[in-house]
């Protein structure tokens, strides 16, 4: 679970990436390192959720997949002028001395990290909790790395980057997942 | 000038009550309070929404349930909150009661939670206040109690499922009752099959045919094949007035007994928005019984009030 020697991207080589072959560089991670116990799976709403359902049958594992809604911790809830819509978060099973690996697309700032963090320790105290993403962006700005990664790229900070594996409002088939690199959104 | 309570987003700035909210914005406050339940438990959990926020809940008529569960909600979000007893004699309509809220105000009070025995205390608090303060109505006279009608659609919803298959019947004093008005304006919007109304002629509403509702004058009748049998509470000064004969004949005609209820569908849950007067409107045996949700409503208040309160202070800049 070392990233020194990641692959890295900018953000041309990173959309021409085909995103089934960074999803099956996690899933080895993840599965030599949880040779012996398979953890708790739990992603963060919505891009880290699909994945999570996808390493989840990919890895067959048996528990179901948790999901996390992070908005109630969001360090910026007061600086939006719109409320959230907030879907439950679900944890099928009690996490309580459980090790945890939490799952999300992209790890940039490090703050969505930090409110999952939060929500999940609102249900219980896990043994371990593990992070697992499909790409590290650089720019943190908390003390926060991920112990999974399949690459590292870069890219203007105005712009992010969004998974698109739904299509009206179905998962499509990993082989069909892609990257949308947008301008941000300005919250007026 | 009138204050709204929802913005040119679409976002809740007040709660006055529930008529003139979209189907959307109602789900939205569902699937929110939803989002405070411990699916593991069903518990609530503690969210830090309202941290550095100030409510005062202001409670110029008695209340036990509805002033708990507010403090409670405010309490889980880590809100502070101040509770003032407000002696009913003490403030008057108009300047004074201005007055004790601009003062209030003062104080850096984020959100006022008002309970008043007038029609539209509420609307009048957000029309002339500073607009820096949320206002939430916990119920003013016999006009409006929209966090009561929340938490009905939400305790359906969650033993009943999908609104459009449902039959609805509100039992009892409909004319004086706000929680009714407050049912009622939900229940259409969120778009139940047949919502029916029942009870004695002198207590159901006047413009009962404006409401969008089925008008029955016989228990039996209203309360066949239902899905959801809603049960109100009489209002003890009703009974010394004219307007109710006596509890032992309002009992016979109009109280929910184990045999009525049979009527209903099989599957048929009961509730009663407290607090009851048992063999008056509801029999014992059906209030505590298997398909009473009395006391989960209780719940449901806590978190479908957090859910208001989270809705209308996070779309607020601090």
């Amino acid at each position: 679970m070392s990233n020194t020697s990641l692959p890295q991207y900018n953000a041309e080589q990173l959309l021409a990436q085909p995103l089934v072959g960074l999803c099956e560089q996690l899933k080895q991670q993840i599965s030599s390192y949880y040779a012996d116990e398979p953890p708790v799976l739990v992603g963060i709403h919505r891009g880290g959720f699909y994945l999570a359902e996808w390493l989840h049958s990919s890895l067959e594992l048996n528990e179901p997949v948790g999901g996390l809604d992070i908005s109630w911790h969001r360090d910026d809830l007061r600086a939006s002028s719109v409320s959230p819509h907030v879907k439950p978060t679900r944890l099928p099973v009690d996490i309580d001395g459980r090790e945890v690996l939490l799952i999300d697309d992209v790890l940039y700032t490090g703050r969505t990290i930090r409110a999952a963090l939060n929500e999940l320790f609102d249900y219980g105290r896990p043994a371990a909790v593990r992070l697992a993403v499909l790409a590290q962006r650089t720019g943190r700005e908390l003390p926060i790395a991920a112990d999974f990664a399949a690459c590292e790229f870069e890219l203007p900070s105005q712009q992010e980057l969004k998974l698109l594996a739904t299509a009206k409002q179905q998962l499509l088939p990993v082989e069909n997942w892609q990257w949308e690199c947008v301008d941000k959104e300005e919250d007026e | 000038m009138t204050a709204t309570q929802v913005n040119e987003h679409g976002q809740l700035t007040h709660l006055l009550q529930l008529e003139g909210l979209s189907k959307a914005q109602i789900l939205q406050i569902l699937d929110t309070a939803a989002s405070f339940f411990n699916p593991q438990d069903g518990s609530i959990v503690k969210k830090p929404v309202l941290r550095g926020r100030t409510v005062a809940n202001l409670f110029f008529e008695p209340s036990t349930r509805t002033r708990s569960t507010f403090e409670l909600a405010a309490k889980k979000l880590d809100a502070d909150v101040l509770n003032l007893d407000i002696g009913t004699s003490a403030t008057t309509k108009g300047e004074s009661l201005l007055d004790t809220l601009q003062t209030l105000q003062a104080m850096h009070i984020d959100m006022f939670v008002i309970r008043h025995k007038e029609n539209g205390i509420p609307q009048y608090c957000a029309d002339h206040l500073d607009p820096r303060t949320a206002i939430l109505n916990a119920g003013d006279g016999n006009r409006a109690h929209p966090t009561q009608g929340l938490l009905d659609a939400y305790s359906i919803r969650k033993h009943k499922g999908d609104f459009e298959n449902l039959t609805v019947t509100i039992v009892g004093d409909i004319r004086f009752s706000r929680v009714a008005r407050s049912q009622i304006a939900a229940l259409n919007t969120l778009g139940v099959k047949e919502l029916r109304i029942a009870g004695p002629d002198n207590l159901l509403p006047e413009n009962a045919d404006d409401l969008d509702v089925q008008v029955h004058r016989n228990l039996d009748d209203a309360v066949r094949d239902a899905d959801v049998v809603i049960m109100l509470r009489v209002q003890k000064e009703r009974m010394d007035s004219d307007l109710i004969p006596t509890t032992d004949a309002y009992f016979a005609e109009w109280g929910l007994t184990q045999e009525r209820l049979k009527l209903a569908k099989p599957d048929a849950i009961v509730m009663h928005p407290g607090p009851m007067n048992r063999g008056i409107e509801i029999a014992s045996e059906v209030a505590d019984g298997p398909q009473s949700i009395i006391l989960d409503q209780v719940t449901n208040g806590i978190a479908v009030r957090m859910a208001v309160m989270s809705l209308i202070m996070s779309g607020r800049k601090s």
